[in-house]
């Protein structure tokens, strides 16, 4: 006869029954819940922040979007130097010797300087001075385009918005503050949203693009820090205002905040693979000799058939 | 046709196999076990529930489109109830995970039913995700923006593009609900067949 192993095998069970209405029960328990759902979404509603665009970003805080767009040119930028899946930016993350995103590769290609400041100012219509600027761009070698982008740069320290225009101290930048400009006053006017979302036809739901330019910029993540929304702050489990979020994530958020992942260059990688190995570690509880008898050795069960282990 | 040929048709075939399973009684019991007399089963059927109010509330707001409920007082009333719908469900689904953990609920061949409630957790973990990141809002730009970091580093962000508004609702409107609906089917009538694991006997009595 096989042997009875306590944590894997159930006992036979002969004892009584009791009367148990499954349809009543399901009614009651829709109508309690739906009760309840009912008096917390009266009670408290739901957060709608309305989302934030190029056009409220470079409004607000134009000197964020023109130091964001040069900072796509001088290659700064998150985007810029992020590597897999969108450019060849970085190697990515690593988990141990493996760069994961790097062995998928570019399979969302994003170019920022291209994407997000040439073929929009390309797209304006009648504004000579840019079409001038553009085509000195294109000309220039890439040694040029180096040059001029390193000169605005260690001026940008000083850049101010004066009379609705972008003003950098700096000379023999080429282009570079026509380019500038154009692109916040197109980013003003809210035909930026527009060219960077109708990048793939007449329709799109990719949002790609402008969220990765909207990330890149101080401006969004002031906001998210005062919406106690930064990683450091249990970052995405949160919502807007008080409201509880995705509460559920809270292990998954928990690993942000402690060494040595708080301050790992690789800690997504990392964070996930330990969520990963969890994930599976419960899967595979009833597998696994040793988690599979926690239940028995801690006892709870004591308290929740304390009715039937009294009537023995 | 004789009746030999119609006991070894498919369908026959089926019919008893199911049937041998999982009688009407196991369906639709009106008796159950005594030691089933806590508080923590209720939590099963919560998540149940919850999670056809979820499934209802989501079926409202797709009716006029995912921007509705911005323009909308009764859209944003509706999609309230569909945010505290879902934070009952994982409410009620983590209890009920931890009260099955708790009771080794995997014991008497029934692995198999521990097995499809930890992966219906899961789809439902990145089901509700999916909703949070297709909600045309700043909590949508944030948090995907946030979680775009994490997945692409793991090399899933090559087929799961986060900031794309358009894959992310279809996975949170069809795919994501379409496994988590089915795999809580199956998990139910797992239980149903398998029954509701009995107390560990191993338990000396309680001295009064």
């Amino acid at each position: 006869m096989k042997r009875f192993r306590p944590d894997v095998d159930a006992p036979e069970y002969h004892g009584p029954y009791a009367p148990y209405d499954i349809i009543k029960e399901g009614t009651i328990a829709f109508l309690v819940v739906a009760i309840l759902v009912v008096a917390l979404a009266t009670l408290f509603g739901s957060p709608d922040e309305q989302a934030v665009t190029i056009r409220t970003w470079s409004n607000a805080d134009p000197i964020d979007f023109a130091t964001t767009a040069l900072g796509e040119l001088n290659g700064t930028t998150i985007t810029a130097h992020y590597g897999a899946p969108y450019n060849h930016g970085s190697l990515g993350q690593e988990l141990g010797p493996l760069h994961l995103a790097n062995l998928v590769g570019v399979t969302i290609p994003v170019n920022p300087i291209q994407d997000f400041i040439i073929a929009p100012l390309s797209s304006v219509p009648n504004d000579h001075p840019l079409r001038v600027a553009l085509a000195q761009w294109h000309a220039a070698p890439r040694a040029e385009r180096a040059t001029w982008v390193a000169r605005y740069t260690r001026a940008a320290a000083h850049m101010t918005w004066s009379n609705g225009h972008i003003v950098v101290p700096a000379t023999r930048t080429g282009p570079l503050g026509v380019m500038i400009n154009s692109l916040t006053q197109m980013a003003r006017s809210g035909a930026l949203d527009q060219a960077l979302v109708t990048g793939h036809g007449f329709y799109t739901t990719d949002y790609t693009k402008p969220l990765l330019f909207v990330a890149d910029g101080t401006y969004f993540a002031n906001l998210a820090k005062h919406q106690h929304l930064l990683g450091a702050q249990w970052g995405m489990m949160n919502e807007t205002d008080s409201y509880p979020g995705q509460a559920w994530l809270w292990l998954y958020t928990f690993w942000y905040q402690v060494p040595p992942f708080s301050s790992s260059p690789n800690a997504d990688v990392q964070v996930w693979a330990i969520m990963m190995l969890a994930s599976l570690l419960l899967l595979l509880v009833p597998f696994i000799p040793g988690l599979r008898s926690i239940p028995r050795k801690v006892r709870v069960y004591r308290v929740i058939w304390r009715e039937h282990y009294r009537s023995l | 046709m004789s009746s030999p040929d119609i006991e070894r048709q498919w369908t026959t075939r089926l019919r008893h196999r199911v049937t041998g399973h999982l009688p009407p009684e196991k369906v639709l019991p009106d008796t159950q076990p005594a030691y089933v007399a806590s508080w923590i089963y209720v939590f099963g059927v919560t998540t149940m529930v919850a999670l056809s109010m979820v499934i209802l509330t989501g079926f409202v707001l797709a009716i006029r489109g995912p921007l509705w409920w911005h323009t909308s007082g009764v859209g944003h009333y509706v999609n309230s109830l569909h945010l505290w719908s879902v934070e009952v469900f994982f409410f009620a689904m983590v209890i009920h995970l931890w009260g099955k953990f708790f009771m080794a609920a995997w014991r008497g061949r029934r692995a198999l039913t521990w097995v499809t409630g930890v992966v219906t957790f899961l789809t439902s973990i990145a089901a509700a995700f999916t909703g949070y990141v297709s909600q045309t809002n700043f909590d949508s730009q944030w948090i995907s923006t946030q979680a775009k970091d994490g997945i692409n580093a793991t090399g899933a962000g090559s087929i799961f593009n986060v900031l794309n508004l358009g894959q992310m609702l279809m996975w949170h409107i069809v795919l994501l609900p379409l496994v988590a609906v089915i795999l809580t089917a199956v998990h139910v009538v797992l239980v149903r067949v398998r029954g509701v694991v009995p107390p560990f006997e191993d338990a000396p009595p309680e001295k009064p």
